[in-house]
């Protein structure tokens, strides 16, 4: 069996990020860049299923700038066989990827796709569902835990008000939650090998795909600063600050 | 608790500008390590040093190895780091893939060497062990020997000891007693007692590997008469499974200052009747071998000194930027300020900066010529290198474990009384640290290697050569902004000039002469080559920054360390040069009962 696995190049998750001062966006210079954690464990556990038997294939996709197949290593690192980079300078919003990632699963013929239920960067958590519906296929989102069978996954969701359990027909979208795995180390000699499997590059007209933002950002602003906060003398006080000075009840 | 990140932008800048990367990625056998290559190594190895060795580095000082019949556990969580370690592949980096290794430049290794002391001094004992270990079989092993040994040790299934103190011998290695008997089917037994031996027996690894120094019935007296031998803890058996339990055994562990989670320990060679070893290499040239091991744990030791320099550094720095106490000096806002603002701290922080960046690259330059020494294809430049190699490694053993005590120490400083409590970690970064002055050699003792042997074998032939390399380097500053760092080096490198001469003007006479003045002399290669490699840096940054490198604050801050370093440190030159020439007679006049 076959599975895809989508991986996006985000700004570190250590990095504080600062919004550029024309709030055009944020300042990505000299801001060290790393995979989208949701994403490794997405890698993970394909890599997981592999050394289980379960899958024969793991093919690691990712879009964006050329530098996006560093991304493409690391998941080739930590044992996809191969990759496949969709470049381009364009924003690519979430629309634009699912048709990408669509159009690469029609070559590909994966049975399952894997990917972050969101990036760390824009936390759209869309690209999942947006893929599932272009494709026709089911979908197990946020999974804490995935199941394979040869033409049925189960999947354990993380949902506000606990566990669902889902089965689903393959081919199949999974979207991973932190809990589904804990991603492993890259060893050294997976480094090198990494080095020598094969990436093929493609562009977004080679797919066939509009890629054209449909959204566009005004402006991008640090959060407001916290206000200190204040001590009242009674919970009656308290009830009316709330309702006539914040309003909020 | 104290976080550590590996200095990654440092390492990198290290890599290509002072220890050569790209010469290096070149030569014959090296052509994986290219750029991206390196990047990637870096990234993980520094990922795996912040999350799973530092955590732990504190808690084996809190909790320092427990010794029970016989066996040694390590602190909690080491045992399992080690195997992801292992597991990894990080140990087999600089060796040969025939038997399992990655083939990479030693350069690259001493980079992620120093990102394993960074994280946890007393763990990365146990791989810079190893790696000496693999490296002695290597050169002198049979190869039988190697068939069996090397693929385990360089997986880090088994990991590797080095075992030549003992009571009566220290520093004279040549005072060894433990006896070796040979066999008929070609063995020895082993009997004698050893001690300080790091990583002696723990329960991280299947097998230990012992590489023992002692003398067969008959060997002449002193260092010729000195062999060296594998004794393994499991008997291997020919087809590498373990067999029999040797009889060779840990019976106390050292309580030390520092470097509480390595377990140094007295071994007891042959008590039920002689522990089985086989010789390595020539019998009566096990100190000669033992050498090779020695010149790779040596460097190593330097590498250590950088680390925890790099990380007394990052703690202090931490700690001064949150730290609020008094106002700015001449301010008239009476609101307090991090005390990162006053100018005795900053000096304190520029002085640790300055001389882990001046180690960090003397210790990548003398890497990356092993790189050179040995992979080179002519044999003319492969000589050139090994000699500076062997030149250099006593002064990166010196002279950077030295600086790592001075940084740690001033590490404490910054903190203040805080420094003094346990609980901030800063003091455990000297406690660690301090031992890397002595083993593997005390400072006097490479002191000693570096006139006696190194700088007087070719009559200085190859420090004299190298000192013109350096005012070659110092030329190219010029006049402009770098003007007064150039006459600075100019006058240190002068300054090493005369005391090298002088050193080599006493070859023949009193050796207490040049021996009183040993480690001044040291200090001052020390001092000198890392005022040359912060004047590098800062014309590499130059240039970058000329040719609109996007590193913009990274490369600035270089050149501000680069003028510190030279302004504040590097004058310590005129001094020392003063001191390794003022000869024996003010050290030996004292009688020993008027101490």
């Amino acid at each position: 069996m076959k599975v895809l696995v989508a991986v996006k190049r985000v700004v570190d998750y250590n990095v504080k990020i600062r919004v550029k001062a024309d709030g055009s966006g944020i300042d990505t210079g000299n801001v060290k860049f790393s995979m989208n954690p949701f994403d490794e464990i997405a890698v993970e556990e394909a890599v997981r299923l592999k050394e289980a038997g379960k899958a024969s294939e793991i093919v690691a996709v990712s879009m964006g700038p050329a530098i996006a197949h560093e991304t493409i290593r690391t998941a080739l690192a930590m044992g996809a066989d191969r990759g496949i980079l969709v470049t381009s300078d364009e924003e690519l919003q979430p629309l634009a990827v699912a048709k990408l990632l669509k159009a690469i699963v029609e070559r590909e013929a994966p049975k399952l796709v894997i990917l972050g239920k969101q990036a760390i960067d824009d936390d759209a958590n869309q690209t999942g569902q947006m893929l599932a519906a272009l494709l026709g296929w089911p979908q197990g989102t946020f999974a804490s835990k995935v199941v394979l069978h040869s033409d049925t996954a189960e999947v354990t969701r993380e949902v506000d008000g606990g566990l669902e359990m889902v089965a689903l027909t393959l081919p199949a979208v999974v979207t991973t939650d932190l809990r589904l795995n804990e991603p492993r180390y890259a060893s050294l000699p997976n480094i090198m090998k990494a080095k020598k499997k094969p990436i093929d590059t493609l562009t977004p007209a080679e797919l066939g795909v509009d890629v054209t933002p449909r959204l566009v950002t005004l402006k991008v602003e640090e959060p407001p600063k916290r206000k200190s906060g204040i001590k009242v003398g009674s919970v009656a006080e308290l009830v009316d600050r709330l309702k006539n000075e914040a309003k909020v009840i | 608790m104290s976080s550590y990140a590996a200095p990654l932008t440092e390492i990198r800048f290290a890599l290509a500008q002072l220890g050569g990367m790209m010469e290096i990625a070149a030569l014959p056998g090296l052509e994986e390590a290219t750029p991206d290559l390196v990047d990637a190594v870096l990234d993980e190895a520094a990922r795996l040093a912040a999350e799973v060795l530092a955590p732990l580095s504190q808690v084996g000082d809190r909790q320092g190895c427990r010794l029970a019949d016989g066996a040694v556990w390590t602190p909690d969580g080491w045992s399992a780091a080690y195997r992801r370690f292992a597991e990894g592949g990080w140990n087999g980096l600089p060796f040969d893939p025939a038997y399992g290794g990655q083939g990479l430049p030693w350069l690259l290794a001493a980079a992620v060497q120093e990102i394993w002391h960074g994280a946890n001094a007393a763990f990365a004992l146990c791989p810079l062990l190893n790696q000496g270990a693999i490296d002695a079989i290597t050169h002198h092993g049979s190869a039988e020997q190697k068939a069996i040994y090397l693929p385990p040790l360089i997986a880090g299934r088994w990991t590797g000891t080095m075992n030549l103190t003992e009571p009566q011998a220290g520093s004279d290695v040549g005072a060894v007693r433990t006896r070796a008997a040979s066999e008929p089917d070609g063995s020895y037994r082993i009997t004698g007692q050893k001690m300080f031996i790091t990583y002696a027996e723990h329960d991280m690894a299947e097998n230990i590997v012992h590489l023992v120094l002692a003398r067969t019935p008959g060997a002449p007296s002193g260092v010729k008469g000195v062999s060296l031998f594998i004794v393994p803890k499991f008997i291997p058996r020919p087809d590498g499974s373990l067999g029999n339990r040797n009889d060779v055994r840990v019976v106390s562990l050292e309580h030390k200052m520092g470097i509480k989670g390595s377990p140094t320990g007295s071994v007891a060679f042959g008590d039920a009747g002689g522990a089985v070893g086989w010789l390595v290499g020539q019998e009566n040239k096990g100190l000669a071998h033992m050498f090779t091991m020695m010149n790779n744990a040596r460097l190593g030791v330097g590498l250590q000194g950088v680390a925890v320099a790099e990380r007394a550094y990052q703690q202090a720095r931490d700690y001064a930027r949150q730290r609020i106490q008094s106002r700015a000096l001449g301010s008239r806002d009476p609101e307090p300020v991090a005390i990162i603002r006053h100018p005795d701290v900053r000096r304190m922080l520029m002085t640790m900066r300055a001389a882990t960046e001046a180690a960090r690259g003397l210790a990548y330059f003398t890497a990356g010529l092993l790189d050179l020494a040995r992979r080179h294809p002519e044999l003319s430049v492969r000589d050139a290198r090994q000699a500076l190699v062997d030149l250099l490694i006593p002064v990166v053993k010196g002279w950077c474990t030295e600086q790592a005590s001075v940084v740690a120490s001033l590490g404490i400083q910054v903190h203040g009384g805080m420094g003094y409590i346990e609980e901030t970690g800063a003091a455990q970064h000297l406690r660690d640290v301090r031992i890397a002055e002595i083993y593997e050699g005390t400072t006097g003792i490479q002191a000693n290697d570096l006139i006696g042997r190194k700088l007087m074998r070719d009559g200085g032939q190859c420090a004299l050569h190298f000192i013109g390399e350096m005012g070659e380097a110092a030329a190219h500053l010029g006049g402009g902004p770098l003007a007064r760092m150039r006459a600075n080096l100019e006058v240190a490198l002068d300054k090493l000039q005369s005391a090298t001469r002088w050193m080599l003007l006493r070859q023949d006479g009193d050796p207490n002469q040049w021996a009183a003045g040993a480690v001044p002399y040291l200090r001052l290669w020390g001092t000198v080559v890392g005022g040359w490699v912060m004047a590098r840096s800062a014309l590499a940054a130059e240039a970058a920054l000329r040719g609109g490198d996007s590193g913009q604050r990274h490369l600035a801050a270089k050149l501000i360390t680069a003028r510190f370093y030279c302004e504040h440190i590097l004058p310590q030159a005129p001094g020392l040069a003063a001191a390794a020439m003022a000869g024996a007679e003010a050290v030996m006049a004292l009688p020993d009962e008027d101490f």
